[in-house]
């Protein structure tokens, strides 16, 4: 059966279970939209370089059950973060919500299921506004597949007025030990008014089997309020990830995203800055480091629809091996967003010679009054720089990894939470072998 | 009571000053004119019996025939291209005359010979035939309406072995080179438009330059649309041996016209061994008028070739005219330690639109390229940079450096950047950044400051903004460029 008769089969199945009227209507819209475009191909110009279709030609479950009885919390314990007894955690198995195992721990927020907000008397205005948001940037049936099927996502509100204690964090793991899982992982975050919070979120598979998961968070942040969030990806070589991350900024704020990718068979990153109010600050971080055949994609969106924003980017990757690193950024200034300070750079370091590097920034700016650069560079370590090292007596093993390790902190710098900071940089030694 | 009116006229009286900016938006297109000369075209539409009559009208043989039919056949499966950052209303295809030569019986020995119409009207763009032979010592092949209707120099150049003419005289008198090069960069298959003009051009340039020769002067063409509904379909194709070096001008005006016209033009170069080709253009067909009305539609495919170690391509490039252009003049550096370069100035106004910039395609060793964009967008208009800069798997040493920046004037117009950079080579180093800004009021203010009014102010900064591509081109074409520059911009260049 072909992707499109199966998806279709699955979907029908699931809109006849019960659902809210305003979630059933969406996913209806939404599987139209996927059936007229299906899964992106490499003849799509957003993927470009990412091959993501060949998944779809293999058998894989698309797990509709509700609870994922064979995932344990002793199965967990491995894949947590540091300080996560502490911390509010948000666990999705197999791209389902499991409450057992997520907690809400600060009082300053409130995590319940997409559902359940809905039908919330308070929250259901929010979900009705922001749920799919990020539709408009993504015509590539991806994110529209996502939607079509959304069932037990998560909905994260961080209260007016107050900043979080502790983080939260959200752990996107496949079970692929009894064949290969299709995950879609869906979340919508509000940030209230004058509130923090900040947040980490890690993919992991378990099992030798292969696991995609199409990953849609949206997040909404009013006025005054601060978000930061940590992507951390470390996932196994037989997983394939495609996220999009859509922050969408309604008041004045402050949005501050890192994304590390550091393992993985294949990674596809979207990130999405949507400036709707004037005076936001957005800044956007990327750390890779591909080795072996990893292929790691990041397409990045800023849109300033409001004059006066300004927007931070700088990307950096180092690929070895095999490894293939993408990066597309592209900054939308529009005619209204004068004043518009919008900032963009990718460096990238090639060690090996099969690691291989495309790079597209791109710049479409309608306002006059506006400053706006980009910048990419593409090349190898600097050879002065590991010149100088050895004439010193250290060796050229050391040497690189310094240099790369001093390449990476700018980037690992702008993690704010420590705990979360130390546990990036020590992967980050490891790998590099310090 | 008076006398305190009248101070406050004094006072306003600065204020009525025009705001360069605006002013050059009302400018006109000076070129625009139309020759009275009949013409004998073909009718109008596209199909084999079309290329039939252009070939047999140009006394084709039987293989030229053949690559045209086959172009015309891959043309039929292809689509137009829908990529670019322009937007336009579908062409009919069918609604095209692509054969009109001006009527000339017998074909001229001397200048002096030529119908006095088209000796005005080049007289009119300032670039008299008789005049520039005589003051600037350049060799022009003028090509109206798709035929060549005059060309000079042509015995100092043939003392050198250089052959510069036109292409239907090509084809006739060294069939055995426009065979062996045609087509060679830039096949029939390569894109919609190219393999459009493979199938129905009518003339161009050819030129060829002998092993170790270095042209003693710059080559240049004016190319000229006239008749209406003329598309106009020209071949080029320049061919370097072994250590040679030409430095080739390309030059365009059009005269004003309602009803939009087609463009389509190929340019091929190819380089040896230590050859280099210098490339120049500037091309100022006409625009569109001020609600974005008529205009030429520039669909051009130039690429040039590498072949040899040590070559060199440089395209330099002024576009100002056009209502939209579609251009990517391109190198490919096969050869080891080969050079490709690109400069190019892109200016739009009013209603147009251009999606240009080029292709750097790093195969051989130690090669390098440079690439210089600016773009400087007016009153509605949209301008985009759209480049690859690709170094393949066995490029060691690769390096590649491009800048594109833009400036705009007015907050209606658009300023876009698409660079593509892929390496599959990791000795390679390959740098690119942009900048988009506008003139900044401080920038303005320094002149002010020092006696120089706003419009003047404006002109330096522009000037100054496009100097870095404006120095490389050759001290005939930079005057024109300026000119140009200055008319497209008018009101804000001085």
């Amino acid at each position: 059966m072909d992707t499109i008769a199966y998806l279709k089969e699955r979907f029908e199945q699931l809109q006849t279970n019960p659902v809210n009227q305003h979630i059933k209507q969406m996913r209806d819209e939404a599987f139209t939209e996927f059936t007229q475009t299906g899964i992106p191909t490499v003849k799509h110009e957003e993927w470009k370089y990412t091959r993501i279709n060949d998944f779809f030609g293999k058998d894989y479950h698309f797990t509709t059950d509700l609870k994922e009885k064979a995932f344990t919390i002793s199965d967990l314990e491995p894949l947590q973060l540091p300080g996560h007894e502490e911390a509010n955690l948000v666990v999705f198995i197999n791209g389902h919500f499991h409450p057992e195992l997520s907690h809400t721990r600060s009082e300053e927020l409130e995590i319940i299921s997409l559902q359940e907000a809905t039908a919330h008397p308070q929250y259901s205005v929010i979900v009705k506004k922001h749920l799919g948001h990020s539709a408009a940037y993504h015509k590539d049936g991806i994110n529209a597949l996502n939607t079509a099927f959304i069932q037990e996502g998560v909905f994260i509100h961080v209260f007016k007025s107050r900043t979080a204690s502790h983080p939260v964090y959200l752990y996107n793991i496949t079970d692929a030990r009894n064949g290969n899982i299709f995950a879609q992982p869906r979340c919508l975050v509000h940030v209230a008014q004058n509130a923090q919070v900040q947040m980490a979120e890690t993919f992991a598979t378990i099992g030798a089997d292969e696991s995609f998961t199409n990953q849609v968070i949206e997040l909404v942040v009013e006025k005054d309020a601060v978000l930061d969030f940590y992507k951390i990806q470390n996932d196994a070589p037989n997983s394939k990830v495609v996220t999009t991350t859509h922050v969408h900024q309604v008041g004045k704020s402050v949005a501050n995203v890192v994304t590390v990718s550091l393992n993985g068979g294949l990674i596809r990153n979207n990130l999405n800055m949507v400036m709707s109010a004037e005076f936001s600050e957005a800044n956007m971080y990327g750390l890779y480091l591909g080795d072996g055949q990893t292929h790691i994609d990041n397409h990045t969106v800023v849109d300033n629809r409001q004059p006066n924003c300004l927007s931070n980017e700088l990307y950096k990757g180092v690929l070895n091996g095999n490894a293939t690193g993408v990066f597309n950024g592209k900054i939308f200034v529009r005619q209204i967003a004068q004043k518009t300070n919008a900032y963009q750079s990718n460096r990238n370091i090639l060690l090996s010679e099969n690691a291989s590097v495309n790079t597209k920034p791109q710049l479409e700016i309608f306002a006059d009054d506006v400053k706006c650069s980009h910048g990419c560079t593409v090349g190898r370590l600097d050879e002065d720089a590991l010149f100088y090292m050895r004439s010193r007596g250290i060796e050229e093993k050391t040497a690189t990894a310094l240099l790369l390790h001093g390449f990476a902190l700018d980037i690992l710098d702008k993690i704010n939470h420590e705990g979360v900071r130390t546990f990036v940089e020590g992967f980050i030694t490891k790998k590099l072998d310090l | 009571m008076n006398t305190d009116t009248a101070q406050l006229d004094n006072l306003q009286a600065p204020e009525v000053e025009l705001d360069p900016i605006e002013s050059h938006v009302n400018s006109e297109y000076k070129y625009g004119f139309v020759t009275d000369i009949e013409s004998e075209s073909a009718p109008k539409g596209l199909n084999e019996d079309i290329i039939r009559f252009i070939s047999a009208k140009k006394n084709e043989p039987e293989w030229m025939l053949e690559w045209r039919l086959k172009a015309y056949s891959h043309w039929l499966k292809m689509k137009e291209p829908g990529w670019a950052n322009i937007t336009f209303p579908p062409i009919n295809y069918q609604d095209v005359i692509y054969y009109s030569a001006p009527k000339q019986k017998i074909k001229p020995k001397s200048l002096d010979e030529v119908d006095p119409e088209l000796i005005k009207t080049f007289e009119k763009l300032g670039i008299s035939l008789e005049e520039q032979k005589r003051l600037t010592g350049v060799a022009v092949d003028a090509v109206i309406d798709s035929i060549s209707i005059g060309t000079s120099f042509k015995e100092q150049l043939a003392e050198l072995g250089i052959i510069f003419c036109s292409m239907s005289e090509a084809i006739q008198e060294h069939p055995e080179l426009v065979r062996q090069y045609l087509g060679s960069v830039v096949p029939v298959t390569d894109n919609f438009f190219s393999a459009l003009n493979s199938a129905v051009f009518s003339d161009g340039s050819f030129c060829f330059i002998p092993k170790g020769v270095r042209c003693p002067m710059e080559l240049s063409t004016y190319f000229r649309i006239n008749a209406e509904n003329t598309g106009q379909f020209e071949r080029t194709l320049i061919v370097a041996e072994e250590g040679s070096y030409v430095s080739y001008l390309e030059g365009c005006t059009a005269p004003m016209r309602d009803e939009n016209q087609l463009h389509a033009a190929v340019v091929e170069i190819i380089a040896l061994d230590n050859a280099e080709v210098k490339y120049s253009t500037v091309q100022n067909w006409y625009p569109g008028d001020k609600e974005g009305k008529g205009g030429i539609y520039n669909f051009v495919t130039k690429r040039g070739i590498c072949k040899g170690v040590n070559s060199k391509i440089s395209w330099t490039q002024v576009e100002t005219g056009s209502s939209i252009t579609w251009k990517y003049p391109s190198v490919i550096l096969q050869g080891d330690n080969s050079n490709g370069e690109f400069y190019s100035v892109a200016v739009t106004n009013n209603y147009q639109q251009a999606d240009t910039g080029t292709k750097m395609i790093h195969l051989g060793k130690n090669t390098r390229s440079r690439i210089v964009s600016k773009g400087i967008s007016a009153g509605y208009s949209n301008n985009s940079y759209r480049g690859l800069v690709r170094v393949g798997k066995n490029a060691s040493n690769a390096r590649n450096f491009s800048q594109c920046d833009s400036l705009l004037l007015g907050d209606k117009c658009g300023a876009h950047t698409f660079p593509y950079i892929e390496v599959k080579n990791n000795t390679g180093i390959v740098e690119h950044e942009a900048t988009t800004s506008k003139i900044g009021e401080d920038q303005i203010f320094y002149c002010n400051q020092r006696g120089i009014d706003t419009e003047k102010a404006v002109a330096l900064i522009i000037n100054g903004f496009a100097k870095e591509v404006m120095n490389q081109l050759p001290m005939e074409f930079a005057v024109e460029a300026q000119k140009l520059l200055a008319i497209s911009l008018e009101g804000s260049v001085g």
